[in-house]
């Protein structure tokens, strides 16, 4: 009995030390990130010193090692929207931030894009937007794209809303999206469309000064 | 919303430009930032000790002390300081849970110090985070046990007006109190020891008579002995009794441990009485004789160390039911083992299963007696086995028996940790609605109204008003919550709401049969959706009955609209824009009668056409009515 315990507990014990040694992997790779420097990034962007001081001390406080994964992205993006889930849209917003498509966000890539978002102009704006949208970044948003974008937004509101959510309620909302922005009606939406509706649109132009003054 | 996070809030803001192409629907207002300062540094003085920090830092907590305008008051005006007179090294930690979110608790800190800075400075212990709070909690516990404990003792003077009977139950209870009660506690325990002694020498052979037989010395001085038992037995019903009369819940004392072993002890005399001399009987009588031993269980109430054995064995439950299931599983293995090793050799004294069990657990235990030994070769490998593997199986959970008797002896109390766990799941329930909070505060600001108004007027006497009662960052973040509303014409409620609106709809959906009626359905579920600032749900059902007079099939509506109402009125709170309200119902319900009107079509291209149909009559009317898109299935289900 006791030696049928002792094999059994023998073999866990060779069992660990291969995963131990993954840990350790991992822990020596921990990056490290530091931006360049101030007056660069000044010069890059449409922020002052005082704002980039305000905003690195907010991205350095919630990601001491200076750069923002995914998991951290969509945990921090989740605490504004306890209601549902926010992860895929976060998802979504992490892959249009992370410019240079190498899983994790600087913070150059944070500011620059913070900077389209709040100082740019409409177009730049409008163009930003699209590449959120054109999830494959093929230069198209066809409705399957669209359909993903506009699921994720309705699983940020959660199960309770009302009136209540239905299962199709983001497929219609994706048909007047395309009904809206697809002049020439082949099915996609390309960039200069999109600008072209969005313009056209009083509401969408209103909408995209609202957050002028977040800093 | 974590404090920690509240840097990125101007993010997440600025993500949502990307809702904006999708809505169909104007945005609200944003909140703006009247009082737009830079962010200055401020200076805490804490007893001398100068701290630093950014003013915003500090107002992330709004209700704490330093997060609130109550820190006016120690402003110092010579030194443009805050002047706090209070200990420096705790301020560390809370200054600390400003910046980092977490709260720690020093070890080296006195726990009634440590609470006393966070009772003035406002800080709830609750919020301590997961890495100090088990530490926190024990020092708690050991210092309100060790508060208690003086309180006993000062509580152990006599209190003028006890009746006799609490007097009784506290001198029974704590012998110390007077000297009556010493007496009592000295008596029985003397004549516990003589029950025990008395029932030990009544089977101890003495004296031979001329018979040749050595016959135990209770049947030779029977009388005697009876004697001696009578007495003990007295006194123990008597102090049973007692106890009984003065116990304060009669019940519960009849439940306890003690007073069933009381009631054990002096049974079987009783019984003995009632029986006759029967032969038959005797056997019984005579096992029943053997229950007069827990008359030693009666020391537990004198000696506090067996209290504490049995009560670690009590709590050792697990780990005794552990090495006894072990135990079992090993006999079993091994007398099967050895009686079909034994099977084959004659006279083998291992003649089934069950009597190789003997032999087990005597080889286990390693007592060896030598009444059972194998004779093959095979049961005594077998047997060697058995006795190494004893030796392991009950080493194992001996020594968490022992250390959870010292770990008992030395706390005392099993009850105080249940206690706190029942804190724990109190603190539990606690995190989960500060967490939770955040989307309440959302539906609490949207019941009182605050949204609406910004959506309506923007004015800057109301906006200053809503600024009093939610801090910018709160207004900012449910700012936003209500962009996504807008965003996907959907609101936020509550469980208990979202099912009542469930079944509503439920409800409605029996008296309804053809399709065009789904799509009107639609455009009044919008109205009545659309009013959902519930302060002004009444206005609109008054508004949509006049207008469905018109038409019939909207009768079932009627209901909707109707029963909506003590659902609103539930929810609604005092509100000053009832008037303002009211006109813009009129607009959008003048909207609703040319939707109606111009809706011959089914309702799949409704989504499409409802858009174009009230932007021409009314470009300025905020709340555009867009009944096909999302609002329209309240039908379907």
């Amino acid at each position: 009995m006791g030696a049928v315990v002792g094999t059994l507990t023998m073999q866990t014990r060779q069992r660990r030390p291969s995963r131990d040694k993954v840990d350790d992997d991992l822990e020596l790779s921990m990056v490290c990130h530091r931006p360049e420097g101030l007056e660069q990034l000044e010069s890059q962007t449409n922020f002052s010193k005082k704002e980039l001081q305000v905003l690195y001390r907010g991205f350095k406080n919630e990601c001491p090692s200076g750069v923002v994964n995914e998991d951290t992205f969509k945990q921090i993006y989740s605490q504004f929207f306890p209601h549902g889930d926010a992860s895929t849209y976060a998802h979504y917003l992490f892959n249009a931030f992370d410019s240079s498509h190498n899983g994790s966000i600087k913070f150059e890539d944070f500011v620059t894009a913070l900077s389209i978002l709040l100082r740019g102009t409409t177009t730049e704006k409008l163009q930003w937007t699209f590449n959120l949208y054109d999830i494959n970044r093929d230069g198209y948003i066809n409705k399957e794209e669209m359909t993903d974008i506009v699921k994720a937004i309705y699983d940020m509101m959660g199960r309770f809303t009302y009136p209540a959510l239905k299962t199709d309620t983001p497929k219609q909302h994706v048909d007047a999206f395309f009904q809206k922005m697809d002049k020439n009606r082949d099915g996609v939406v390309t960039l200069d469309e999109f600008i072209l509706s969005c313009q056209e649109d009083e509401n969408i132009m209103r909408s995209l000064q609202l957050f002028e003054n977040v800093i | 919303m974590a404090a920690g996070v509240a840097a990125w809030l101007p993010f997440a803001r600025a993500a949502a430009i990307g809702w904006m192409p999708v809505a169909n629907l104007p945005m609200p207002v944003a909140p703006t930032n009247k009082n737009k300062h830079q962010d200055e540094l401020i200076i805490l003085n804490v007893s001398g000790r100068r701290f630093q920090t950014w003013r915003n830092t500090l107002d992330r907590y709004p209700d704490t002390l330093l997060g609130s305008s109550e820190k006016e008051f120690f402003f110092n005006e010579e030194t443009r300081e805050y002047f706090f007179d209070r200990d420096p090294d705790v301020f560390r930690s809370i200054l600390n849970f400003y910046r980092t979110g977490k709260l720690h608790y020093p070890r080296y800190e006195c726990i009634s110090a440590y609470d006393e800075e966070l009772a003035f400075f406002g800080i709830i212990p609750e919020i301590i985070s997961d890495c100090c709070y088990e530490e926190y909690k024990d020092r708690k516990r050991e210092n309100t046990e060790r508060l208690m404990d003086d309180l006993e003792d000062n509580k152990d003077s006599k209190l003028p007006n006890m009746t006799f009977r609490e007097t009784m139950w506290r001198a029974f209870e704590n012998p110390h109190t007077s000297t009556m009660a010493l007496v009592f506690y000295y008596v029985t325990g003397f004549f516990i020891a003589i029950s025990v002694i008395t029932n030990v020498v009544e089977t101890v052979p003495c004296g031979s008579t001329p018979n040749q037989r050595d016959i135990p010395c209770g049947e030779r001085y029977t009388e005697a002995f009876f004697c001696m038992d009578t007495a003990c037995v007295m006194i123990f019903t008597v102090e049973y009794l007692m106890r009984l009369f003065a116990a304060p819940s009669r019940y519960r004392f009849m439940r306890s441990v003690m007073s069933i072993i009381d009631v054990v002890a002096i049974l079987p005399y009783y019984i003995g009485l009632v029986m006759t001399n029967n032969e038959d009987v005797s056997g019984a009588f005579v096992t029943l004789r053997v229950f007069r031993v827990f008359r030693i269980f009666k020391f537990s109430r004198h000696s506090q160390g067996l209290r504490i054995l049995g009560y670690t064995l009590k709590s050792c439950a697990s780990e005794l039911g552990f090495l006894l299931f072990s135990l079992t599983m090993a006999i079993i293995i091994f007398a099967t083992v050895m009686f079909y090793a034994e099977k084959g050799s004659s006279s083998s004294k291992f003649t089934s299963i069950p009597a190789s069990f003997w032999y087990t657990i005597v080889t286990m235990t390693t007592l060896g007696y030598g009444d059972m030994v194998p004779k093959t070769i095979a049961g005594k490998i077998f047997g060697s086995i058995c006795s190494l593997s004893g030796v392991l199986v009950i080493a194992l959970p001996v020594p968490v028996i022992v250390s959870n008797f010292s770990r008992i002896y030395h706390q005392n109390q099993r009850a105080d940790k249940r206690r706190a766990q029942k804190v724990q799941k109190a603190r539990l329930a606690r995190m989960r609605i500060s967490k939770s909070g955040s989307s309440t505060a959302f539906l609490h600001s949207k019941r009182n109204g605050l949204n609406q108004s910004l959506e309506l007027t923007g004015s800057l006497e109301e906006d200053q008003q809503m600024k009093k009662t939610t801090s910018l960052l709160e207004s900012q973040h449910h700012h936003l919550l209500h962009c996504l509303e807008k965003t996907t014409n959907h609101e936020f409620v509550d469980e208990r709401l979202y099912e009542q609106g469930y079944l509503q709809t439920a409800l409605q959906n029996f008296p309804s049969r053809s399709p065009s009626l789904s799509s009107e359905e639609g455009i009044t579920g919008t109205c009545c959706s659309r009013r959902t600032k519930k302060n002004m749900q009444p206005l609109s059902a008054t508004h949509t009955h006049s207008h469905t007079h018109n038409l019939q099939e909207l009768s079932a509506l009627h209901i909707q609209c109707g029963e909506q109402q003590p659902l609103n009125t539930s929810r609604s709170s005092l509100n000053l824009m009832s008037d303002e309200s009211g006109s813009l119902n009129c607009k959008s319900s003048g909207l609703v009668t040319t939707a109606i009107i111009s809706i011959p079509t089914p309702p799949s291209n409704n989504s499409r056409a409802s858009p174009d149909a009230p932007p021409p009559p009314n470009p300025d009317a905020p709340p555009l009515p867009n009944p096909g898109t999302d609002v329209v299935k309240i039908s379907a289900l």
